[in-house]
């Protein structure tokens, strides 16, 4: 198989079973490296298996993906979850901010666990675009959810990773909030030249994203 | 590192937890460690105080108070001998050295002992200041004595009766002072010494004419100390023959081999009875031992529980951290870092808790070894690392490894995709 590094996603004749039951059934999906795309589907379409198969976090009953020419069901699981640190950022609907670590700590991590050098610059500008420069000491519980949302952005797009996907990221926000957030993972992911995928059920995200994909309905 | 920080923000994040396990830990280790100091050093004075010394000559009666009356100096002695019933033993071939005591009197609860210049060289002791004595009533102070007593030399002190301060004091003959020895760490440095000589001249032995003075005092001492009441047996038996009278004498062999037979021919002999204090202190420290057991057990039964509750708090911050859990993999940490770090938070509770147990226990020696050294025998110290310390921190890593397994497997087999769908 070759594999061409131009397109960022390429999936064939995936099969994802769980119980006997055939989650997923996707003969093919392509995406090119830049391209932004709403992934859509009522719940239940299997949308977050397909989310969790493209970064790694499953493996297919069947079938590959490929990710930037490099093929992640080929990968032992070690090797998927460091591509994962490296080149995925993963943002979902339930943020999961380390209580533990503060919103500055909590970007870092991502660095770190990617085993990338503390670029305190690329933070730096991070926090200042998403408007968290005076929170970077703060405890993620001193946070409003609108600011709890920015960091877990930050978080993921800080280590510049060639994928963004964002699971559900609007279905909990206002008509308001929902718009800033798509317009605030586009301008992330461009800015860190990043694919963005965004996976939601959520209509109103329909027509803000490039291209979108219905979610076929296993047989 | 990041795994580290990581651990040390999650122990922070519930200190209460967390210091309550560091507690219970380090409150456990610190009392085996306790125990275990105690029993050592209470074996290592009991034959530290015994060494050179390997029969004990003495009148009938227990040996167990043989023992702890002529070599520690704690108990009342079981009675006098004639010194003449001794001397056959003395000058036995088998016998190396034999050197007599007389006990009976007292300073400010210290003893005097009556005895040859052979006595000091047993613990090894040697002057500080001074000389030993040459004529009677000249005395030399052991160190803690003199300290304690500020004797030094040409200090005058008349002794009392017995061990209390309540007996009978000779008020007539002062002692004084001409030696003080150096400290050795054991039962000399309490006691103070004199010649066979002082002690009869003292109790007019051999000289029933001026015995009036304090017979009805000594009748009444030596009743009470048949039952063990009073502080110290009265030694002085009044010479009804104007033969000498000694306590006890402490023997040592030539050969080890003499251990078989001497005992065995003293006692047959029938005035005197003999006991080994190697022996005597066994039996001791075995119904000590009991003792010390049954406060072991129940030491090991509070580490127990320390490393449950260790088992719980890591456990319980598993089950509340699953989702950090499974974020830390979604950026890109594996199963083994997820492992790693739950085996380090069990590791950095459970070794913070056994270090400072180790302070706490050795501190606590450290200071009733202070407390008590002055008054007692036994020269307590937390300054001392025993190998069954070593093996008990061995222990407790496995202890500790094994209530942090359990734990450290669930976040190995995490289950990202499913934990992240859970509420």
């Amino acid at each position: 198989m070759t594999l061409n590094q131009d397109v960022a996603i390429e999936v064939k004749n995936l099969r994802f079973s769980y119980d006997n039951e055939i989650l997923i059934d996707l003969a093919s999906l392509s995406v090119q490296r830049g391209e932004s795309m709403a992934i859509l589907g009522a719940s239940g379409s299997g949308k977050t298996t397909l989310l969790h198969l493209l970064a790694g976090l499953l493996t297919p009953s069947s079938g590959s993906i490929a990710l930037f020419g490099s093929s992640l069901t080929e990968m032992r699981e070690t090797e998927r979850d460091r591509f994962r640190g490296r080149h995925i950022g993963l943002v979902f609907q339930r943020l999961h901010l380390l209580p533990a670590l503060s919103v500055l700590e909590n970007i870092m991590l991502t660095l770190r666990l990617a085993r990338l050098p503390p670029d305190k610059q690329r933070v730096d500008q991070l926090l200042d675009q998403l408007h968290l420069k005076d929170l970077a000491m703060c405890k993620p519980d001193r946070l409003s959810q609108g600011q709890a949302q920015r960091v877990a952005i930050a978080r993921a797009v800080v280590h510049r990773p060639k994928l963004l996907i964002a699971d559900e990221p609007t279905s909990a926000l206002d008509d308001k909030n929902a718009e800033d957030a798509i317009a605030m993972l586009r301008e992330s992911a461009s800015g860190a030249g990043a694919t963005l995928l965004v996976v939601t059920h959520d209509q109103r995200v329909r027509g803000s994203l490039a291209r979108e994909f219905e979610m076929p309905v296993p047989l | 590192m990041i795994l580290l920080r990581l651990t040390f923000a999650n122990l922070c994040l519930s200190p209460l937890g967390s210091l309550l396990t560091l507690l219970l830990v380090s409150l456990s280790s610190a009392s085996i460690i306790v125990l275990l100091l105690a029993s050592s050093q209470l074996a290592q004075t009991l034959s530290r105080d015994a060494k050179g010394i390997d029969l004990v000559l003495g009148a009938r009666g227990s040996p167990i108070q043989l023992i702890l009356s002529a070599v520690y100096h704690a108990d009342i002695p079981t009675g006098n001998i004639r010194l003449n019933d001794t001397l056959r033993w003395r000058d036995d071939p088998r016998v190396k050295t034999a050197v007599p005591l007389s006990l009976g009197d007292s300073y400010r609860g210290f003893r005097i002992v009556g005895t040859t210049a052979e006595y000091a060289p047993i613990y090894g002791a040697t002057l500080r200041t001074g000389r030993y004595w040459d004529t009677p009533m000249e005395v030399v102070a052991g160190a803690l004595v003199a300290e304690a007593a500020r004797l030094q030399v040409n200090t005058q002190f008349t002794s009392a009766h017995g061990l209390g301060a309540s007996g009978h004091k000779h008020d007539t003959q002062p002692y004084r002072v001409v030696g003080v020895l150096k400290p050795t760490g054991s039962v000399i440095d309490r006691l103070i010494l004199t010649s066979l000589e002082s002690v009869w001249q003292l109790h007019d032995e051999g000289d029933p004419a001026s015995n009036h003075q304090n017979s009805t005092d000594s009748d009444e001492q030596h009743n009470a100390s048949q039952s063990h009441q009073d502080g110290e047996e009265d030694h002085a038996n009044h010479a009804e023959d104007n033969v000498q009278h000694i306590t006890a004498m402490l023997l040592s062999y030539r050969s080890p081999l003499s251990a078989l037979s001497l005992p065995r021919e003293v006692n047959a002999a029938g005035a005197l009875q003999a006991a080994a204090p190697a022996m005597e202190m066994a039996r001791v420290l075995q119904l000590v031992g009991i003792g010390l057991d049954g406060l072991k057990a129940f030491a090991v039964v509070l580490i127990l529980i320390a490393f449950l509750s260790l088992f719980a708090t890591l456990y319980g911050s598993l089950r509340a951290r699953r989702h950090d859990l499974a974020m830390l993999r979604c950026l890109g940490a594996n199963r083994w870092e997820l492992l790693l770090m739950l085996l380090l938070e069990g590791f950095l509770l459970a070794f913070g808790g056994i270090l400072l147990g180790v302070a706490v226990g050795h501190g606590t020696m450290e200071a009733v070894g202070y407390m008590l050294a002055n008054t007692r025998g036994v020269g307590f110290t937390g300054r001392t690392w025993l190998s069954s310390e070593t093996f008990l921190l061995l222990g407790l890593l496995v202890v500790t490894a094994a209530a942090a397994a359990l734990p450290a497997i669930q976040a190995y087999r995490t289950d990202v995709a499913r934990t992240l769908a859970a509420p």
